[in-house]
């Protein structure tokens, strides 16, 4: 069943090399991150630093630049290490004493060098020479205080391409609460564990800022389909365009309200009332406002700006955003011919929209997905008890939960249910080391949590477990769905 | 049925996992007049499987059951012979997402081993990647090669019987990430650079013990490698239990038999469905840690091969 997305794929599994306009890049300092997309003449802010990307344009991404003054990137040469020619260092700490006058240089002392736009590393060298302490320092020590000040003085920036590890990393450290505290090791789990690969017919259920969806979309590479449930008025996807992904990438993307999964599943499914956007929009935008957290507020701008990469995913919520808008001054001004037209486009969308429903619909009722992911702020009980019923048998699901309370209410839910096998709840640690000789060890600080899992195998509904006699005439007249739920009630 | 493309029903020649239960399984090739035994009976291929949906229960000879699943490479990491030590899910997931693999990546991968991590790459790079695999060992290569062939990805991998320290991965400038499993994978930093793409690309490496990482983390450098980041992964399984709890007896019980641990325990389980108060008793469901866990696998190390 590998649907072939055509010719043009080609050009999607092989991004281009370079950086271009338009592209959506990320900024990586150290282990900072920051998603941005190229545009000329915008000003960047990162890490304390401005600039623009102009000069980046064209560069090979993993390119490092180093920022000059007026804001210019320029490609940084490779660096010849500049060793002190003294390898002087002391053996102990037992005569260094801390009296804060140790460095002879003052602050306005290096104010003034970094005014005169020296660069960084002479900075550095002269801290050290202006260290009376520095040679008495051992060596480990003297690594430590150069590295240190390198960090702070030499800044370089490297651009590379995006990609679930990179995104995935930098929500978690920026923004966890927009991911629902999903860790990468995590989400690393949920897509090994859901054997998300291309040609997969996939559900998937997120209020991850659609990182979830993005690394799912990766995976598939363009092959096979996605159904996305949302809650609300339509699916967030400021993480998804982050990814940059080509454009028939979405050709095969669907959505499906969470609202109707009932109608459909008992059959009362119509496309009569969708759900309201105009008010859900607003409502989510509200949510994201109410961040105040200096760094939520950087990302929030890298989602925003990175919603004008004219992503096809994001055109119709950002045309839903003009739409309301639109509306608005319509309404102030009462410009009776402008606000036919609107009325009349909104139509045309709204017909859109419904068509499309009613396809995602179809292959919803097919019963036949290849996969279930959740990773939402909701409980995940009643979802995987709803949306398990449009997953083929002998295929995985993965729930993400950030509290491992509701998982273990779902596990029993799913064991009373049936027709899931090998249940795990599960979590990962992850530990990192710092590797230098004779200096190797763990990290001083880890992450406390990064989330918990439940995943299984879904098999054919055991109905032999039921009474049957009364069953058999129902079977007749209720829709499949219905039945099941009948049947749990006897079970 | 193929390990990168799910099919419907059950077909002469799959390879198809038999599970049993309570994490028990065992992969078997279906075959027409075959029959396997299993504790609860015979299975017959001709008519307890083929044609019959996977995910099905499948009732044997002595009347008890099991189902029979679809393969993917994590039932199979799980049910597959060991020639070799093996990697497992939990460092695999984390390998293929650090490694950033996707249809389309070319991969290196050395040892071979049992086949453990190539199923899963194979997975992930299908349907235009490609995975050049090698291992040393002339068996376990050949072995490899043949359930490669069984399993119906024999087009996306090249299995190479060589020693990946002297004479590389026998390709150069094509792979998108590299992977080493080997003891002294410090011996084949420099090959791995040369097999990956002139633009760069991603490394791992994969040892159990700290002096190796540190040589490989000094070769890395050495060859120009960046983004040096050593981590670790470890699994913990949760078994969910009831549990209950036995209310002490304080001696309030013989003046006030009402509220025998009530006014304590009530408000902290306030809502919980589990909470049962009969006969000075509270129960709640949690999550158990098994009681033995895998501590340790191996260090991860991961690079970036830069322009320069």
């Amino acid at each position: 069943r590998l649907k072939r997305a055509g010719a043009t794929m080609e050009a999607g599994t092989r991004p281009g090399l370079h950086i271009c306009e338009g592209d959506c890049a990320v900024l990586k300092r150290d282990d900072v991150f920051k998603a941005v997309p190229v545009l000329r003449r915008r000003k960047i802010i990162f890490e304390k630093q401005w600039f623009y990307l102009d000069n980046a344009i064209g560069h090979i991404y993993g390119t490092t630049f180093e920022v000059t003054s007026g804001g210019n990137l320029q490609p940084k040469q490779e660096m010849e290490e500049t060793t002190p020619e003294t390898k002087e260092a002391g053996t102990d700490n037992r005569n260094i004493v801390d009296d804060g006058k140790s460095q002879k240089l003052t602050h306005d002392d290096i104010k003034a060098l970094k005014d005169k736009g020296i660069k960084g590393q002479e900075i550095v060298q002269q801290l050290i020479e202006n260290s009376t302490t520095f040679r008495d320092k051992t060596e480990f020590a003297q690594d430590k205080y150069i590295k240190k000040k390198k960090k702070k003085y030499e800044a370089v920036i490297t651009i590379v391409r995006p990609s679930t590890r990179i995104l995935s990393t930098m929500y978690y450290a920026r923004e966890p609460g927009k991911i629902n505290h999903l860790r990468y090791d995590t989400l690393a789990q949920m897509l090994t564990l859901g054997n998300i690969h291309a040609g997969n017919k996939m559900i998937v259920m997120e209020t991850c800022a659609g990182l979830v969806l993005g690394a799912v979309m990766e995976r598939m590479g363009g092959y096979g389909s996605i159904i996305q449930m949302y809650p609300g008025g339509g699916p967030v996807r400021a993480a998804t365009s982050c990814f940059g992904f080509p454009k028939p990438f979405f050709n095969n993307l669907h959505e499906f309200p969470l609202s109707k999964v009932d109608s459909l599943l008992s059959g009362t499914f119509s496309t009569e009332t969708l759900p309201s956007e105009p008010e859900d929009n607003a409502l989510v935008e509200e949510e994201s406002n109410g961040s105040i957290d200096e760094k939520q507020a950087s990302i929030q701008e890298t989602e925003e700006e990175s919603t004008e990469t004219a992503m096809e995913s994001n055109q119709t919520e950002e045309q839903e955003t003009m739409d309301i808008n639109a509306e608005d001054i319509g309404f102030k001004e009462n410009q009776g011919k402008e606000n036919k037209e609107n009325v009349r486009e909104k139509q045309r969308k709204q017909q859109e929209r419904r068509k499309k429903l009613i396809e995602t619909a179809a292959l919803l009722r097919e019963k036949n997905a290849d996969g279930l992911i959740v990773a939402s702020k909701f409980h995940p009980t009643p979802l995987l008890l709803s949306l398990l019923e449009f997953v083929a048998p002998s295929r995985p699901f993965v729930v993400y939960c950030q509290y491992k309370e509701p998982l273990l209410e779902c596990y029993t839910k799913l064991r009373e249910r049936g027709g899931v096998i090998n249940l795990k709840l599960s979590e990962t640690w992850l530990r990192s080391y710092q590797v230098l000789p004779d200096r190797s060890h763990p990290k001083l600080t880890m992450s406390g949590g990064g989330g918990y899992l439940l995943s299984g195998i879904t098999v054919v509904l055991d109905k032999s477990k039921c009474d049957s006699s009364n069953l058999e005439a129902l079977k007749m007249e209720e829709p499949s769905s219905k039945k099941r739920k009948v049947q749990d009630l006897h079970c | 049925m193929s390990f990168v493309e799910y099919g419907d029903t059950i077909k002469n020649g799959d390879t198809a996992i038999v599970f049993l239960g309570h994490e028990s399984m065992f992969p078997v090739k279906v075959q027409h007049g075959t029959v396997t035994q299993t504790k609860y009976g015979v299975i017959r291929h001709s008519t307890d499987l083929i044609g019959k949906k996977y995910g099905s229960k499948v009732t044997c000879s002595k009347g008890g059951w099991v189902f029979i699943l679809h393969p993917t490479p994590e039932l199979w990491t799980m049910n597959l012979p060991h020639r070799t030590q093996i990697l497992y899910s939990t460092d695999i997931s984390i390998i293929t997402m650090m490694l950033e693999l996707k249809p389309g990546s070319i991969v290196c991968e050395s040892g071979t081993g049992s086949g453990s991590l190539s199923h899963a790459l194979i997975r992930t790079v299908a349907p235009t990647g490609h995975l050049y695999t090698v291992e040393f060992h002339q068996q376990r290569a050949e072995k490899a090669r043949e359930e490669f062939r069984e399993h119906g990805v024999e087009h996306l991998v090249t299995v190479t019987n060589q020693d990946v320290c002297k004479n590389g991965f026998g390709v150069s400038n094509i792979a998108d990430a590299v992977f080493l499993d080997i003891p002294s994978p410090w011996e084949a930093v420099g090959h791995a650079k040369s097999a990956l793409k002139a633009e760069g690309g991603r490394i791992c490496s994969f040892s159990p013990c700290i002096e190796q990482v540190q040589r490989t983390c000094l070769a890395m450098e050495e060859h120009g490698f960046t983004e040096i980041n050593t981590l670790e992964i470890l699994l913990r399984v949760y078994n969910v239990r009831t549990i209950s709890l036995q209310i002490p007896d304080l001696g309030k019980a013989s003046e006030d038999n009402s509220s025998i641990g009530f006014d304590s325990s009530n408000p902290s389980n306030q809502g919980s469905p589990c909470t049962n108060l009969q006969q000075g008793t509270v129960q709640f469901k949690s999550g158990v840690p098994l009681r033995e866990m895998v501590g340790h696998t191996g260090y991860l190390t991961f690079a970036t091969k830069s322009l320069f």
